[in-house]
Parts: structure tokens; C-alpha cells; sequence
């Protein structure tokens, strides 16, 4: 089996060539699910870069990235694969006009033709090196969760009328979780763990001069600052980084050269997406 | 490796033994990430040993605590730090040490200089902390050192080293200053020559004490398990993780690690108490699925299948007892009323001493995450005659008052520990309640061996309804998990 990475510090140039800013946690994590080729799964408040990770996994080693989003309710039929039904009406159909032998048949329509490949399928089959995201697995029922068992281990999918497939390339996969529900032990066994937090302030910093290039640096720090104390406090959603990157394209573009109780009362529903936490965090902040 | 694997064994058995459970496969995987990892950079190793080791989130902080033990950064005393220190003859002597340490650790604090820090927390421990006589967990103290140290005392000497170094680089303020001299005129409110952010400044040196404190507990338990050996100090001196504090015996700091693990245990109770009836074997004929499924009988729909129907959102009355003997556990019955408030369609909040008061609208109209504590102090609506809890007259109070609150789409939950002061039970009430909801769970901070002992009448009760015992968040999250879906 063949490795993308030749060590961590790699990890960290790729990830940061593709555009994504790793802590030495998550590209030692990154690292070791690439060499052991192990599932990730990451778990973590939500806008810190969980999906975002998988995106710049597939753009760091030029894989495809594969997505399958789960919500409640998702099935097989959506996550694996499907049988075309109506096309092999089609042809059974066009087959009773001709003296059809129904054996040949019966055979005919459980090919590879009418089969309609679903994500989870499409990981397995790919003839090149793709990366599988399955996007906020804890929204699935548990069901999918089974079905996930058999992929993650041993990179298969059975097909009971066409057989075991098994993977030409083994699928670095990526597995996020929001923590809604708890994830079974047997899926969390068989998977790295991975809880990415909010971004140490040195390194948030660096995040929001690469998204925001037209920031003066000692605004940059100022921001981060301002995002970490907003943290502490307790508010029903704390701002992520995706929302601190957000403030600052608002600095800029206002025009800003400084951070002022003005600017910040006046656009704290950028960071902020409930009333209760703006009316807590303009007390809290003496604004 | 094969000195480290004895260390790798020992460390997952000391996670088993702080209920963070792992098996044999977890580590091998870990020896596997050794391998692939190297020696070279312990924090990397710390990183990769973590996610094959642990499983969820709220682990990461004995596992911290248990990895500095097992894999220590060095053994002895640090380069640079002077160990030969005798313990303080006096406490003159242990005074004048500690002004210094604090002299420097302001410094440190103001220059955001991390290996000062680090240097620093072990030289605190040499100087402070040695004990006269050794104890059980060895012969260190961070409580000692930190008591002399008084670390907190070092943040006003880093606030005004830092004003002092803002005003005198006139050239280096020059641009921040400048900045702010421009919009200040416009806002008019902003004082001058002062940054925004600058009022972080205060509540940053806060949070960088408390690590510091961290750092010198570390270096302690660091010291001690070189002395008493990892296995020893592992069972005594680490912290168990929140999940397994008692709820009666949490104080403020755990309580507030308590609101991060029971918020979304209560989504998943909300979630489960949804599920129990979302599989539906009638129902409106689902086409697609049906016809798919007819392929296999050769396009005869043999099994039809159905929608799937949306969850249906229960509704959910609490009744907690809220009288004095349950302190602490009533602090976590609060966090889940608010948790729980959230979750549900229809939910009703009762409290009771010896009376039921309604306390929805107090829970549901406080801000997210605000202290009740306080709000439910004053119990005088939920009391009649005593201040003494009595079960029985409150349930037949609220089979009186608020029956009506309870129909078959209810779930009910009972939070208490049953210690009804030798009055009269009723079950009868609880009966009645039983009758017509759709299911009653009682949550009991006791442990079943003292149900039924002196004044507790929870075996009669749990006869009527399920009763679960409930002392930490561990055996909530088990309660969450044994829901039938």
C-alpha cells in the first residue's frame, strides 16, 4: 500500500500548499491515518475545519473527494448503491417482445450496467487514490453506521448478486461527527480520533492573514484577541474560526485601521448569531 | 521499543482504571503509531498515542494528566534548575524565594515567553515545593508551592510592566496609537492611545496564570511518579475526568466542565426518547423502495415498504426535587433542565420540597447558560409548614394541581433521591402518574446498596417506576444509551 506522506512536517507543507493551516495535532493525526491507513474520525464545535480538512487532504495529494452527506433518514439505496429499476423494467420489457430466454436475462439485469453507484460504492470502485468524506455521520441512523463497519475495515462492499468488491486503492477516509449522537463503539474502534478545537491564538492569527491578505497585521492580532476572550464567555454558540475569518473581511471591508467599540457594537452580529449572545457579549465587553 | 511497551501497557491500564475505556487493538495501534511516528517529538507522539487511544472528547484531559506520568519529559531535575535547594528554613526564608519567582513570572507573563514559563513552573517546584516529610503521593507539593507563590498576585506587576513598555517605545505605539487617534475622534468614546484590544489584556494574564498553575501541578505529579513510580501516583493524583465526578459532590470548577458534558447528553436523551417510536411498520407505501425491493421477486412487490415517519418530538414533564439535602445534585439537575429545555417541543419544569412550584418560565426565559442556582435558592413556594423534603405530599400535590400537564405522549422524568423524612409515601400518586404518561424514569443520585436505608423509600417507588441510579455523568450517559430505540 502506498503512502501520501513522508512525514508530519510533509503534512504540514501540503496542507498549507493546499490552503489549510494545520495544528501539529491535526497533521500528526492526518499523518499516522495515511500511513497506518486507518478511518479519521474528527470530531469538534462546529466551523473549525472539519470538512474542510478531508477538501484539503483530496487537494494536497490530488485525489478525488468523494462526499457522502448524512442526514436522518439516509439509506443504502443512497449511501451504497442502487439498482437502476426502471431501466431493467426497460428491458425486461424489450426483451417479451423477442422470445427471450428468461435465465439469460435473469442474469443480464444484475450487471454492472444497472447498477447506479452511490458514494460509498464509487470510494471502493475508483480506479484512483480518492479521498471519502462522510459528513456529519452522527445525523445518520445507526443502521448506516453498521454499514459503514464492513467499508472501514476492510475496504469492501458486498454486492449479493454481483459479489465482494474490493478496493484497488485503499480510500483515505474522513468521518466527521458534530457529536449529536453517540457513535457506536465498534465504529469508534475501528477509527483515529481526532478532536480538532478552536486554533491556538499564534496559529488563528496565521489562518486569518492567509484568508485575509489585506489585514494589517497588528488588526489580525487584535481580532484574534477579541475572538478568543468572546470564548471564554459562556454563549449559546462561540464563534469559530470560519466566523473570525468573516470579521475580518467585515474590517476590511469597512475601511478599518483599528478595532473600536464603535465598529465592533455596530457589527457583532457577524461573530454573534444569537440576540441573547450579542446583548451578553456588548455587556460583557463593556460596549 | 522494547522497553516502551511495558510504559504503553501501564498507560492503557491506567486509562481502564479512570474509566476511559480502550482494548487490546487500541493499543496496538498505539505501538503501531510509535513506530510510524519516532521518538523525536513528544508532543507529535502525545498527538498520535491520543487517537488511537481515546475514543471521545471529553478524555483528552486525564489522558493529558496520565501521559506526562507515563512518558515523562526527563527524569531528574531540569537543566538549568537548581535542585540542590534545601526546603526554606523559615518563612521569612520561603517569603523572600517566592517574591522573587513572582518577580520573574511577571515578567515571563508580560513577555508571552513559554519556555520562561516552563523553566520557571519547575524551578517553583524545586524551591517551594518539597514537602518536610514524605506523603503517600510523594514527597512534592504544587499545593504548598502554589500557596507560597501565590501566583495570581503576579498579574497586576505583568499589567503594569506591559503599560510601562507601551509608553516608553514611543516609535513602536506610534502606528497602533495613530490608528486609533483617527477613529477616536470620530467615536469620541475610545480612550486615547489605547488599543481596543488591549482590554483583553487583563483577562489574558488571568488565563495564562491558570496554566501556569497547570504547568507547576505537571511538573509535581512529574517529580512524584519519579519517587513513587507512574503506577502509584497515577491512581492517586490524577484528577478523574468530569464524566465520573459525583454530581454531590461537584464543586464550582467541575460543575462548570459538568455544562459542557451534559449539553449534549441531553440532546441524545432528546434524540432517544424522539426514536423510541420512529420505526413504523404501517403506514403511507413508499414507491421507490417498494419497487426496488420487488426486483428480487422479479418485479412482484412481495414486501411492500413504508416512509419512513419524521421523528415525532415527545413532550417531557421534570419533576426534581430541589430541597437542601440534594445540593449538589439539584446544581445538575438544573444544567439538564436547561439543556433540556431546548430539546423539546412541549416541556414542563416542576420543583418540589414538600410542595410542586412551575418553574418553566424561569428556566425557559434565563439566557443560555446563566447560574440559577441562585433564582432557586429561595424555595419558599415550594415549601408549605418545613423545610424538609417529603415526597409524598409533593406528588400528591401535583396530582392535584397538574395532572393535566401529563398525557399519554408524555415522558416523565423524576430527578431525587427518594429521602421522603419519614412521612408518608404515597405511592398511590405515583401510580396515577405512571398510569397516564407514556413512560416515568427516575433518576437517583444514591447508589442502590442505600435505597431503603433509614428515610429513603426508593425501593417502593422503584416497584412503580424505573428507577436508575444517576451519581455522574458516566451513568447518565448509560441511561441515554439503555433507552429502548
Amino acid at each position: 500500500m502506498t503512502t501520501a506522506f513522508a512525514s508530519v512536517d510533509d503534512v504540514c507543507r501540503a496542507l498549507a500548499d493546499a490552503g489549510y493551516l494545520a495544528s501539529d495535532a491535526i497533521a500528526t493525526t492526518t499523518f499516522l491515518a495515511d500511513r497506518l491507513g486507518k478511518p479519521l474520525l474528527v470530531e469538534g464545535p462546529a466551523g473549525v475545519g472539519k470538512t474542510e480538512l478531508a477538501k484539503a487532504v483530496a487537494r494536497a495529494t490530488g485525489a478525488r473527494l468523494i462526499r457522502l452527506q448524512c442526514y436522518e433518514g439516509v439509506d443504502e439505496a443512497r449511501a451504497l448503491y442502487e439498482w437502476n429499476h426502471a431501466k431493467q423494467l426497460l428491458r425486461i420489457t424489450a426483451e417479451r417482445d423477442g422470445d427471450g430466454h428468461w435465465d439469460a436475462l435473469r442474469h443480464d439485469i444484475f450487471t454492472d450496467e444497472f447498477l447506479l453507484a452511490r458514494p460509498l460504492l464509487e470510494a471502493v470502485r475508483s480506479e484512483d487514490p480518492v479521498v471519502l468524506l462522510v459528513d456529519e455521520l452522527d445525523k445518520a441512523d445507526v443502521e448506516i453506521e453498521g454499514l459503514l463497519l464492513e467499508i472501514l475495515s476492510d475496504f469492501q462492499v458486498t454486492v449479493p448478486e454481483l459479489g465482494t468488491i474490493t478496493a484497488a486503492h485503499r480510500p483515505f477516509v474522513v468521518l466527521t461527527s458534530n457529536a449529536t449522537r453517540e457513535l457506536s463503539e465498534a465504529l469508534r474502534r475501528r477509527c483515529l480520533f481526532l478532536h480538532i478545537d478552536y486554533p491556538s491564538p499564534a496559529l488563528e492569527q496565521r489562518i486569518v492573514a492567509q484568508h485575509v491578505p489585506g489585514l494589517e497585521a497588528t488588526l489580525v492580532e487584535s481580532v484574534v484577541r477579541l475572538v478568543g476572550r468572546l470564548r471564554e464567555l459562556r454563549l449559546r454558540k462561540a464563534p469559530s474560526v470560519s466566523e473570525t475569518v468573516d470579521w475580518a473581511r467585515t474590517l476590511v471591508a469597512l475601511g478599518s485601521t483599528d478595532l473600536t467599540a464603535d465598529v465592533l457594537r455596530d457589527n457583532l452580529g457577524v461573530l454573534l448569531k444569537h440576540q441573547d449572545d450579542i446583548e451578553r457579549a456588548a455587556k460583557a465587553l463593556d460596549l | 521499543m522494547t522497553s516502551l511497551e511495558p510504559r504503553l501497557v501501564g498507560l492503557a491500564g491506567a486509562l481502564r482504571r479512570h474509566g476511559v475505556a480502550n482494548g487490546t487493538s487500541d493499543v496496538v495501534d498505539a505501538a503501531a503509531v510509535m513506530t510510524a511516528l519516532g521518538l523525536e517529538d513528544r508532543e507529535r507522539l502525545r498527538e498520535g498515542v491520543a487517537a488511537a487511544l481515546l475514543r471521545r472528547t471529553g478524555q483528552r484531559q486525564v489522558y493529558d494528566d496520565l501521559f506526562d506520568l507515563w512518558f515523562p519529559a526527563a527524569l531528574g531535575s531540569r537543566t538549568g534548575v537548581d535542585d540542590d535547594v534545601p526546603p526554606p528554613a523559615d518563612a521569612a526564608e520561603a517569603r523572600s524565594r517566592a517574591a522573587q519567582l513572582r518577580e520573574e513570572l511577571a515578567r515571563a507573563l508580560a513577555d508571552h515567553d513559554e519556555a520562561a514559563l516552563e523553566s520557571l513552573a519547575a524551578r517553583v517546584v524545586a524551591e517551594l515545593g518539597r514537602l518536610p516529610n514524605e506523603a503517600t503521593t510523594g514527597g512534592w507539593s504544587s499545593a504548598q508551592a502554589l500557596d507560597i507563590l501565590a501566583p495570581q498576585t503576579a498579574i497586576a506587576a505583568a499589567l503594569a510592566r506591559l503599560r510601562d513598555a507601551a509608553d516608553g517605545i514611543p516609535g513602536g505605539s506610534g502606528n497602533g496609537s495613530g490608528g486609533s487617534e483617527g477613529s477616536g475622534a470620530g467615536s469620541g468614546g475610545a480612550p486615547s492611545g489605547q488599543r481596543f484590544a488591549d482590554r483583553f489584556t487583563r483577562d489574558e494574564l488571568r488565563a495564562a496564570v491558570a496554566a501556569f498553575r497547570r504547568r507547576v501541578e505537571v511538573e509535581t505529579r512529574r517529580r512524584n511518579a519519579e519517587a513513587r513510580g507512574a503506577e502509584r501516583i497515577s491512581r492517586y493524583a490524577v484528577r478523574p475526568p468530569a464524566e465520573q465526578t459525583p454530581f454531590l459532590l461537584a464543586g464550582a470548577v467541575e460543575v462548570e466542565e459538568l455544562r459542557r458534558t451534559i449539553a449534549p447528553l441531553a440532546k441524545k436523551l432528546a434524540s432517544r426518547m424522539a426514536a423510541r417510536r420512529r420505526r413504523a411498520a404501517r403506514g403511507e407505501i413508499d414507491i421507490r423502495k417498494t419497487l426496488r425491493r420487488s426486483m428480487s421477486t422479479g418485479g412482484v412487490p412481495m414486501r411492500p415498504a413504508h416512509k419512513q415517519r419524521s421523528p415525532h418530538r415527545p413532550d417531557l414533564v421534570l419533576l426534581c426535587d430541589m430541597s437542601s439535602s440534594v445540593a449538589g445534585f439539584s446544581r445538575f439537575t438544573i444544567l439538564l433542565m436547561q439543556a433540556m429545555a431546548g430539546q423539546f417541543r412541549r416541556v414542563r419544569i416542576f420543583g418540589f420540597v414538600n410542595v410542586v412550584d412551575e418553574l418553566t418560565d424561569v428556566v425557559l426565559s434565563a439566557p443560555p447558560g446563566a447560574d440559577l442556582t441562585e433564582a432557586f435558592r429561595d424555595t419558599a413556594r415550594m415549601t408549605r409548614w418545613h423545610n424538609n423534603s417529603d415526597y409524598g405530599s409533593a406528588l400528591l400535590d401535583f396530582t392535584d394541581h397538574h395532572l393535566d400537564s401529563v398525557g399519554p405522549r408524555t415522558s416523565v422524568l423524576i430527578l431525587g433521591d427518594a429521602r421522603t423524612n419519614n412521612t408518608h409515601p404515597h405511592p398511590d400518586a405515583l401510580r396515577d402518574i405512571a398510569a397516564r404518561a407514556k413512560s416515568v424514569d427516575w433518576l437517583n443520585p444514591e447508589s442502590p446498596r442505600q435505597w431503603g436505608v433509614g428515610d429513603s423509600v426508593a425501593p417502593l417507588y422503584a416497584d412503580i417506576v424505573d428507577m436508575h441510579e444517576c451519581a455522574n455523568a458516566a451513568q447518565l450517559r448509560q441511561f441515554v444509551m439503555r433507552l429502548p430505540v
